[in-house]
């Protein structure tokens, strides 16, 4: 594998990647807990996953596996370019397959395949203060952590219930880390949450544009925030994929004509292949 | 109420000054489980200022606040670590503000107002919690049909009812008010007092309550402290103050009350 000339592996200069490292380590020595990190302008706009790649660009070494999925898919514009990126400034080698990748970046998805010890799953996020839509001021949202104050979430979850029937929150859906923070897993839908719990992989957060970063270390515990007699469902559309059938996979609607004509399929594109390869 | 055994809260030589201005000057207080305290005194002279002290929300200058706690252990309220001040603040104490926007979350329903305290301190049963703050709002005289509507659809003394049910709702032992019927109407400043005072005798709570209002301290009240320009110019029971005043300065405020 050759990297591009001009660039230093990783396109991260060294001391950078280091500043970097440290915080991931206290992250993950603090599971949940947000991390500031110095963040780098990179070739890329705010939006585009600035965060995980500046996490993935200081994790990465020269025999990992990396793959980029974006929403499930592997082949969307996102995913692509930042799969090239890392092909042309680490000279990585790439995969679509879950099984064969050591590190892969994700934004809103957790693959379906288990992922396994040895592997670590890059988010990329865009905000990363669960709290933000409910406490504007940041020094009292720190105040919160710090205390584990989070009746406040609860209060939200109470008023969803209260006005809806259910806690309306399909997407970045709450979760206590290891008994101890609140923290938002990014807008996964809520369906992936349970995948967080006890990972066997390392699960590490990147936020570019706010500067933090936060882990999830191996076989930690993650709980979706809940009341005992409103327990947390992880929701899916009821139905089952038309490429391959599967029935417990998180699925996208796809409208196929101008008539109301819709269909579903998985949303993880490589699951969705290897079911269909299995099948024949 | 019992002035036996150890007070609640006891201060002493409290001193805080906003530049020149010396909004408190050496005050002591103490105050004992079950009582009523009322703090009066003009526009300036340091209530709020004094209340925001004792409850550790406002560092002073010079002085100590002690807090006996519900473990028996006593406390330094201005020394202790503020996730154990700002527990306090959820469980064992109260703190009614003069405006109830100040107080309630005007973005969340009454019933989710009056829950918050519970699930901060760990409730998870959303059936208990709605349980609990429909028993409270009936206590506080709110309809608890409305539990679910937000509280800027409701008048002033409503709102101020809704705050002393979500202050109340984890059994505070102490609970400290600002002058909690000050923007109200008369007539529903009465009502709000009738209903304090039932609140204040069934639960056993410890109160001090910061008022000009000299009608609602002899009304509440065991003892009344008047503060004029940061200092205690004279403390005492409610009735011996207001019938036989010995500060000039008491001694006004009693009669101009008498001749409005
Ligand atoms: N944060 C502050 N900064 C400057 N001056 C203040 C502040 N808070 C109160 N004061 C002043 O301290 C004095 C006492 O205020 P306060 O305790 O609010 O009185 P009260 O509640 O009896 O009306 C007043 O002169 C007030 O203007
Ligand atoms: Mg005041």
């Amino acid at each position: 594998m050759t990297i591009a000339a001009g660039y230093n592996f990783g396109y991260l200069d060294e001391a950078t990647k280091r500043m970097i490292r440290r915080a991931i380590l206290k992250a993950v020595a603090i599971p949940g807990h947000q991390v500031p990190f110095g963040s780098r302008e990179m070739p890329l706009p705010y939006g585009w996953g600035t965060g995980g790649i500046q996490v993935t660009a200081s994790v990465i070494g020269p025999d990992d596996v990396l793959k980029v999925i974006d929403q499930g898919a592997d082949d969307t514009t996102n995913a692509v370019s930042i799969r090239r990126f890392f092909a042309k400034v680490a000279g990585v080698a790439t995969t679509g397959r879950t099984a064969e990748a050591t590190l892969i970046q994700t934004r809103h998805r957790i693959p379906e395949t288990p992922l396994r010890e040895g592997q670590i799953l890059v988010y990329q996020v865009p905000m990363p203060e669960p709290l933000f839509r409910l406490e504007p001021r940041v020094a009292e949202t720190q105040r919160m952590h710090a205390l584990a104050d989070y009746g406040l979430m609860h209060v939200k979850l109470y008023e969803d219930i209260a006005r809806y029937g259910h806690v309306a929150i399909s997407y970045n859906y709450p979760v206590m880390v290891n008994r101890r923070y609140l923290m938002a897993p990014s807008p996964i839908p809520a369906f992936d949450n349970p995948k967080m719990d006890r990972m066997p992989a390392l699960q590490l957060f990147g936020a570019g544009r706010e500067k933090r970063i936060y882990a999830v270390p191996p076989h930690t515990e993650v709980r979706s925030l809940d009341f005992e007699d409103h327990p947390f469902v992880p929701i899916r559309a009821d139905a089952a994929c038309s490429l391959c059938g599967s029935r417990d996979t998180y699925l996208d609607e796809i409208v196929t004509d101008d008539r109301g004509g819709r269909r579903f399929i998985c949303s993880d594109t490589d699951w969705c292949a290897s079911r269909r390869e299995e099948g024949r | 109420m019992s002035t036996a055994g150890a007070p609640l809260l006891e201060a002493e030589g409290l001193t805080l000054r906003f530049g020149a201005i010396p909004a408190l000057e050496e005050v002591a207080l103490s105050i004992w489980p079950g009582e009523v305290v009322a703090i009066v005194g003009e526009s300036g002279s340091g209530k709020t200022t004094l209340l925001r002290v004792l409850s550790g929300l406002v560092r002073p200058e010079r002085g100590t606040v002690r807090y006996h706690g519900a473990d028996g252990a006593v406390r330094d309220v201005h020394g202790m670590a503020e996730s154990r001040r700002r527990l306090l603040h959820r469980t064992e104490w109260g703190f009614v503000h003069q405006n109830p926007r100040d107080g309630l979350r005007m973005g969340v329903s009454a019933g989710g107002n009056v829950g918050e305290r519970l699930m901060a301190v760990g409730a998870r049963h959303y059936g208990s919690i709605r349980a609990e703050a429909a028993a409270w709002l009936r206590r506080v005289e709110i309809d608890p049909a409305r539990m679910d509507e937000v509280p800027t659809r409701f008048s002033g003394g409503m709102q101020q009812r809704l705050q002393i049910a979500r202050t109340l709702v984890t059994r505070p032992r102490l609970v400290f008010m600002d002058e909690p019927t000050g923007g109200l109407d008369v007539s529903v400043q009465a009502r709000l007092l009738d209903m304090l005072r039932g609140l204040v005798a069934d639960l056993d709570l410890a109160v001090l309550i910061v008022t000009h209002d000299i009608a609602a301290a002899r009304l509440l009240a065991h003892r009344m402290l008047v503060m004029r320009h940061g200092r205690v110019v004279e403390q005492g029971l409610t009735d011996r103050v207001l019938d036989d005043p010995q500060h000039p300065y008491t001694q006004l405020l009693v009669s101009s009350v008498l001749a409005a």
